[in-house]
């Protein structure tokens, strides 16, 4: 079994799908059934046969069970069928990070992940950071330094910072550049966030 | 009766201090000052919505999901121009999805992706299909999609009523200021062009409509929660009364947002047709074709200057495109003193087959920077002079005068050479420009609701928005700072109609309006206390104070008692007091000044202009929350940055389509264009309100790309005259300069 839809001509989206494993849904993950009441008008211009699939995902830690759309994105089931509304669609195209989660800890666009494709794998998303009421120390950061304005693109930014000191503990003003390079904010909080980022580097080691 | 008091103040910063007699009203406290002691006025407060935006927790209407909620959208016209002759939405109204079709009627449509009619449905996917379906009979006809294209005689007419170029009075001066002109030491002549910019919220525009009977809320992203209510009010004949509309967070505006528009008009309509609540977000496509943008310019300049750097006559000719709107003025803001009597200025405006123009921060002002100081950095350089000396010469604010100075020191103004005498492939160049600002609020603009409760708990209450620039902060701080009580202590609640009048986020003013409204209602509230403390303890109510979170018996320490104690002696239940906005009095200058200064390396092979560094002084008045502040700047000067290098919509002549209308190919500024900011806020005891405020989001945005010109100027040794400064046009100006030799 492969995950459906991937295969079926006219969604070009998935050849804009970066480095995530778009092969690796386990086997078993995705339930697919044709839903009758989904189905359109015989002369509606659609996915040929809309589907619904069940998936079972592990979202900020807790197995979680969705039914997705043939062709949902990982962002609308986060938004509408889960109701996760902190992660925000601006764009729609991968140009903006507004809608930057962890898919097995690596910072993704949702709005460019099938929702299929989760399937049996790991989503972190904005509302997954704080602990028992606890800010992760990159929420701190931002709160201490200002780093939003609007607030937009905050849980974006956030979560493409967070990435970044997953990975790196001590980063450059440069690194922390490119790190967030995939994400717009129209408010102009980037030097905010540049100082948020060192902020957090030291509440990670320890520091006050 | 309590009688109006008259007062002295200390107005302004530093060592430039005036002292002003002001006549306070009796409800008002004693005006903050430069002798005013604050506790936590001027400190760097966190957000006070910061929490709810770092988890994901703010909800935004974007985020809206209710129950039964059916998704708006709409179908639009795929041409410039067209005559519609009919639409057939039947297929689409027979889809088992669509609940709704709203019409908006138009027979005749002026530029592309305009819309025609809006369709609610069961989902996304069902809206999406029966889009699909709906049929659209129109003839299109020719077009003047851009600005060359409507000026030409037998340009396609834009309007039906009215001809393409519109001519604002002419100054009536052309004779005095030639005259002038030639007997100049020197004139330098400049032609300015800017480009449309889109204003590109992250949060598109959007509604969400639910009708409870005859009631009518709305959650919207708005600059004005009043004026949305009006709106709709009026559109679906209802009282005010029954229109509720919450705000309570918003991801950006910049002027795009002020009423309910026809996405609002759309959602209330639909809502009703279906009995379902309806929400309208608009795509990212939509929001850069059809709610608004800066309108671009022509600008074309003579200056006369003496030898020894006097202004003389000046002359400026200015064009810009409303699109389909109206009024697209590039003001040349008259910063520098020039002699009114020898300005002269005629502005046109010229209809295109665009999205109509919106207020885009600090309407009219980049613009007519960018053009102003190009023509004041030729006329220095044709007489030789520096231009930071040249506008020290020129410049009579008191708070700018400074401003250049200081700033001159950070830059390193001092490392600056001569125009042009960098050679290689990298240039380094440094250049200045200033802004001024009006706003020192509205006066009766906003009330605020104050309450006491017994348990020591203070809410501050005001129906208007925050849109990112921190007034939720604002009033937590005002009442804080009133009631001698720390941060924690007060709630502010913000972007509800059911609570008191606010103004509409433009200009500047929400902070310089809601902030003395706030201040009044926490001191009558306040008062009220005092009095019922004073009775309790048998004081006078004057000999009472809030200080540290204690009622503080002024001359018998002893008796002081903690705030949340005096709180238990209210026996009404809770004390609530409702402050007004008075009128505004003598400030210390009418206007707020800023100077942004910024340091640039060109590379010369790919004329990529790298920024360094900018420096950003401005006046904030008596700023409230250093740290929301400084974000106000920083923000400013981003997207000045971001206006001055990057973004530009680009309207295809043939099509009259917009074919960067998505966030790929519009280029906005990113973190790697980021140069090292250097953010400096000027204390200004300010005047004119009570709590001294000063609006600060727009002057922020005016000077920053003019000043890089400055610098890309002093780096090439000549003047890139167009926005944005793209590598195609900064080679084109090395060019013409190596033609020159
Ligand atoms: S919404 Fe996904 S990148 Fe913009
Ligand atoms: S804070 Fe508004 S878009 Fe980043």
């Amino acid at each position: 079994m492969h995950p459906p839809d991937s295969e079926k001509p006219g969604l070009s989206r998935r050849g804009f799908l970066k480095g995530t494993g778009l092969s690796v849904a386990a086997v078993g993950l995705v339930k697919s059934a044709t839903a009758a009441q989904e189905a359109p008008a015989a002369e509606v211009p659609t996915l040929s046969a809309a589907q619904t699939h069940e998936i079972s995902f592990e979202l900020n830690g807790q197995t979680t069970q969705a039914k997705v759309r043939t062709g949902h994105t990982l962002l609308e089931t986060l938004r509408d069928q889960l109701d996760l509304t902190g992660t925000k669609l601006v764009c729609d195209q991968g140009s903006c990070g507004a809608c930057t989660v962890h898919l097995d800890g690596k910072p993704v666009n949702s709005c460019l992940v099938f929702a299929t494709d989760v399937a049996g794998r790991q989503i972190t998303t904005i509302e997954g950071l704080a602990k028992n009421g606890n800010l992760h120390p990159v929420q701190a950061g931002f709160l201490h330094e200002d780093a939003s304005q609007c607030g937009f693109c905050t849980p974006g930014m956030i979560m493409s910072c967070k990435a970044l000191l997953d990975r790196n503990p001590s980063p450059t003003r440069d690194e922390c550049k490119e790190a967030i390079s995939g994400n717009i904010c129209r408010c102009g909080t980037y030097f905010n966030i540049f100082r948020a980022v060192d902020h957090a580097a030291t509440l990670m080691k320890g520091g006050r | 009766m309590e009688a109006d008091r008259k007062v002295k103040l200390v107005l302004g910063f530093g060592d430039q201090r005036r002292e002003i007699e002001v006549n306070v009203p009796a409800e008002d406290p004693i005006p903050w000052d430069a002798t005013t002691k604050f506790s936590v006025v001027g400190t760097a407060a966190p957000r006070a919505d910061g929490v709810a935006k770092v988890t994901g927790r703010a909800k935004y209407t974007h985020d809206m999901n209710l129950p039964g909620m059916l998704y708006g959208g709409f179908v639009r016209c795929p041409v410039a121009k067209a005559t519609i002759n009919g639409i057939d939405w039947s297929a689409a109204q027979a889809h088992p999805g669509v609940k709704a079709i709203h019409d908006f009627k138009v027979k005749q449509t002026r530029y592309a992706h305009q819309h025609l009619i809006a369709i609610a449905a069961e989902s996304r996917q069902a809206l999406e299909q029966a889009i699909a379906l709906v049929k659209v009979d129109y003839k299109a006809l020719p077009h003047a999609a851009r600005f060359e294209q409507a000026m030409v005689d037998g340009a396609p007419q834009v309007h039906a009523n009215r001809p393409n170029i519109e001519a604002y009075s002419p100054s009536g001066r052309e004779k005095a200021v030639q005259e002038a002109m030639q007997s100049a030491d020197k004139v330098v002549e400049a032609t300015c062009t800017t480009q449309v910019q889109n204003h590109c919220s992250l949060e598109s525009h959007g509604i969400v409509a639910h009708w409870e009977g005859e009631q009518l809320k709305i959650w919207a992203s708005t600059q004005a929660t009043f004026g949305v209510r009006r709106d709709l009010a009026d559109a679906m004949n209802v009282d005010e009364a029954n229109v509720q509309v919450i705000c309570e967070y918003m991801g950006g505006g910049f002027g795009s947002k002020f009423g309910a528009g026809y996405p609002g008009l759309a959602a209330a309509n639909l809502a009703k047709l279906s009995g379902r609540p309806v929400k309208v977000m608009l795509d990212r496509r939509e929001e850069m074709t059809d709610v608004g943008n800066r309108p671009d310019s022509v600008q074309t300049m003579k200056l006369g200057v003496s030898k020894d750097g006097a202004l003389g006559a000046y002359k400026v000719d200015i064009v810009g495109t409303p699109g389909v709107g109206r009024g697209a003025g590039a003001r040349n803001p008259m910063i520098y003193a020039f002699e009114d009597r020898l300005v002269a200025r005629t502005e046109r405006a010229v209809a295109t087959n665009a999205g109509a123009q919106q207020a885009f921060r600090a309407p009219g002002h980049p613009q007519g920077s960018f053009a102003l100081e190009t023509i004041l950095d030729l006329a220095a350089e044709a007489i030789g002079m520096d231009p930071l000396e040249f506008r020290i010469k020129n410049d009579p604010h008191p708070t700018r005068k400074a401003q250049y100075k200081d700033g001159g020191a950070r830059i390193g103004w001092k490392n600056r050479k001569p125009n042009g005498s960098e050679a290689g492939r990298f240039r380094r160049g440094f250049g200045v420009a200033s802004a001024v600002w009006y706003q020192i609020g509205q006066p009766q603009g906003a009330e605020v609701l104050c309450r006491i409760l017994r348990d020591g708990s203070v809410q501050m209450r005001n129906g208007s928005q925050d849109i990112g620039t921190g007034t939720r902060t604002l009033m937590q701080i005002i009442g804080a700072e009133e009631l001698g009580l720390s941060l924690d202590r007060v709630v502010p609640f913000i972007g509800d109609t059911r609570d008191p009048i606010g103004p509409g986020s433009g200009g500047s003013v929400t902070a310089p309006t809601v902030a003395p409204a706030a201040r009044q209602a926490a001191y009558l509230a306040g008062k009220e206390l005092r009095a019922v403390v004073a009775k309790a303890m048998g004081a006078s109510a004057d000999d009472l104070a809030f200080s540290q979170g204690q009622v503080v018996h002024q001359k018998d320490a002893t008796k002081s008692m903690a705030f949340a104690d005096a709180c238990k002696l209210i026996d009404q239940g809770e004390i609530s007091a409702l402050g007004k906005r008075s009128k505004n009095f003598q400030a210390f200058e009418g206007t707020v000044g800023g100077v942004q200064f910024a340091e640039v390396e060109v590379d010369c092979d790919y004329g990529i202009v790298r920024l360094k560094k900018v420096v950003a002084l401005q006046d904030a008045g008596i700023i409230i929350n250093r740290r929301q502040a400084e974000s106000q700047l920083n923000g400013g000067v981003i997207q000045g940055i971001s206006y001055a290098l990057f973004e530009e919509r680009v309207m295809d002549r043939q099509l009259g389509q917009m074919v960067n209308a998505d966030m790929e190919m519009y280029k906005i500024a990113g973190a790697v264009d980021m140069p090292e900011i250097e953010s400096v806020l000027y204390d200004v005891s300010n005047g004119g309100n009570t709590t001294g405020t000063a609006g600060i989001a727009e002057p922020t945005m005016i000077p920053t790309a003019a000043a890089i010109a400055g610098a890309v100027h002093n780096a090439l040794g000549v003047r890139v005259t167009s926005l944005p400064m793209t590598p195609d046009r900064v080679l084109a100006a090395l060019a013409q300069k190596e033609k020159g030799k």
